[in-house]
């Protein structure tokens, strides 16, 4: 019966509720970094784990992880250069004119993220098909490119059909980020600049960017975290062995390195820079956009 | 008047933009469907093309396929899917709404750092955590089973952050109404408060089923039989290099993606909130 009295107490009940994410935080996340942070440390092979020091830090410089910082680099640029300015772009055109035909447009580009990765990838295989009479080489002879080989033809082709995959599946949804952050911003500041005499692009530079701040930090922050942490997107393309590495991201590396060499050492310590590199970004971000300054003025 | 005619260039121009760039966007989805009407060996040939995207006759046998190929392997990947989706979603969502609400609506000592703890856990990608979370799953034993699948999600840090925003609206009067008919704090919750969050249930419900419906790298990690593979992981292991099993592959992955596209068009409102509402505080 005590137990049972001490769960019903008024004060007990917070804790009772929030129980789940302890338990979760504690054995999903808590305890596997601290056993990834210690693993970084040692060679663990099936059977005998020895402790080796910094050695897989040392290890860390191979052609291998230049190639993945430079894919999870690169990636995460050309995503952040694409799938923030066009969205804002489609959003401010989406967020005025006719409602219903305006529902419709939203509904089209925010489908294709509803699709999975692997459904998403197989298509795109499948339009950017190394034959001449696919439909990306189609278009590219119009304009007078010969037949691209987009799979295996080089690290250019490879980033292309990564990033055309991104924005085929993320610009619905940034949109409608972007659109909620237009909603925010109230009628009557673009009434009265327009009173002043301030052209629609003045409005947009002086009123709209400005106001959806907050909106372009969220995506921006969000599409790093995804842009390095990317993985699912080259498996479906290479599966795991791509030629050069042109499509080798941290995640695959670990993924490699862990699962199919079985080196949970260095796969390790791989997560944990990985882990490092998101963490200071984003950081590095918010700060950029004076995220803490406005946070501590509120508080 | 020629103000009004530029008005109505702009709106033309500015929906035929929006229009093309639509169609653009909805064009792979539309060859998917197209090509589930062609061989597999044609595709693997000659990818999708403009010369042969309509099919020369509407042949249902790769969907047949679905259905007799490999012994129905594809209606066992489905029920996993399906299974999967059931239990991850309602258990994640009875948890995180929990979760979200204790701190949402009460006050209690270390409710900031708990807070804190769950924006700190939605900065760190599972993906990182693979490796030990695997070795603990052999541990006890969840490889190649349902409940290994789900077992890292049954707790979401976005939902959670989702159904505190909810629930920091709710008026503390229900809760005193509550007290004073004589209900305790869980039944308070499950009868009067909980309630109050359907509209978050439902974004929440359609988003979480729709992560566990596409989930890739964690079941790709624990599923090693055949038949216990998801979707996502049954179709992936389609995609072999030669394309002999294209004819499966597309009209799989068709199927697998309708019952989701046909869900938005239904409950539209409940995709579009559950990104939205509290995601963005400035």
């Amino acid at each position: 019966m005590r137990p049972r009295r001490l769960l019903n107490r008024e004060g007990s009940a917070p804790y009772v509720f929030v129980a789940p994410f302890i338990v979760a935080f504690l054995v999903f996340y808590l305890y596997p970094i601290v056993t990834t942070v210690i693993m970084s440390f040692q060679n663990v092979v099936p059977g005998q784990t020895t402790f080796v020091g910094l050695k897989n830090y040392g290890n860390i410089i191979s052609g291998d992880f230049w190639d993945a910082l430079r894919v999870g680099l690169l990636y995460t640029v050309l995503t952040i250069a694409v799938l923030v300015p066009l969205p804002i772009i489609f959003a401010v055109l989406l967020n005025s004119g006719a409602r219903r035909l305006n529902a419709v447009h939203r509904a089209l580009f925010f489908l294709p993220s509803l699709v999975s990765v692997v459904v998403a990838g197989t298509i795109f295989r499948l339009m950017f098909s190394s034959t001449e009479k696919s439909v990306v080489n189609a278009v590219l002879k119009l304009i007078g490119i010969s037949p691209v080989d987009w799979l295996m033809g080089g690290g250019f082709q490879a980033m292309f059909l990564m990033v055309m995959l991104a924005t085929w599946r993320w610009l619905g949804v940034n949109l409608i980020y972007f659109l909620s952050g237009l909603q925010a911003i109230p009628e009557e500041l673009y009434e009265a600049a327009q009173m002043d005499g301030a052209n629609i692009f003045q409005r947009f530079w002086r009123i709209t960017i400005p106001l959806l701040k907050p909106t372009i930090l969220f995506v921006s922050t969000i599409s790093i975290f995804g842009g390095f942490a990317m993985f699912e997107e080259s498996y479906i393309f290479w599966q795991g062995n791509s030629p050069n590495n042109v499509g080798l991201t941290m995640v695959g590396l670990l993924y490699k390195r862990g699962f199919a060499q079985g080196d949970f050492g260095m796969a390790s310590t791989y997560g944990l820079v990985l882990m490092v590199i998101v963490f200071a970004l984003s950081m590095i971000q918010l700060k950029l956009f004076g995220f803490f300054r406005k946070e501590s003025r509120n508080a | 008047m020629p103000s009004s005619q530029r008005f109505r260039a702009s709106w033309v121009i500015k929906y035929l933009l929006l229009f093309v760039t639509a169609l653009l966007f909805l064009f792979p989805i539309v060859a998917l469907l197209l090509s589930t009407f062609k061989t597999g060996r044609d595709l693997m040939r000659y990818g999708i093309t403009f010369t042969s995207l309509w099919p020369k006759s509407f042949d249902f046998k790769n969907w047949g396929y679905l259905i007799t190929g490999k012994d129905g392997i594809y209606i066992n990947w489905y029920q996993n899917s399906l299974i999967l989706v059931f239990f991850q979603t309602g258990l994640s969502l009875f948890f995180s709404s929990a979760v979200g609400y204790g701190l949402g609506v009460y006050r209690f000592f270390g409710r900031n750092f708990i807070f804190v703890l769950v924006l700190f856990v939605m900065l760190v990608p599972l993906q990182i955590l693979i490796l030990p979370l695997y070795q603990m799953l052999i541990v006890v034993g969840g490889a190649d089973t349902y409940w290994g699948t789900l077992l890292p999600f049954l707790v979401s840090p976005f939902a959670i952050f989702f159904f505190r925003q909810y629930a920091v609206g709710i008026p503390k009067d229900y809760l005193d109404a509550g007290r004073i008919d004589g209900l305790n704090e869980y039944k308070i919750f499950w009868r009067i408060t909980g309630p109050l969050m359907a509209p978050a249930y439902g974004a929440m419900a359609i988003l979480l089923a729709q992560q566990s419906w596409n989930n890739f790298l964690w079941p790709l990690i624990v599923m090693h039989s055949t038949k216990m593979l998801t979707l996502p992981i049954g179709l992936n292991t389609l995609l072999t290099p030669y394309g002999n099993n294209y004819d499966m592959l597309i009209s799989g992955a068709a199927m697998a993606s309708l019952p989701i596209i046909l869900v938005f068009f239904f409950f539209q409102k409940y995709f579009l909130s559950g990104l939205t509402t509290g995601g963005i505080k400035g």
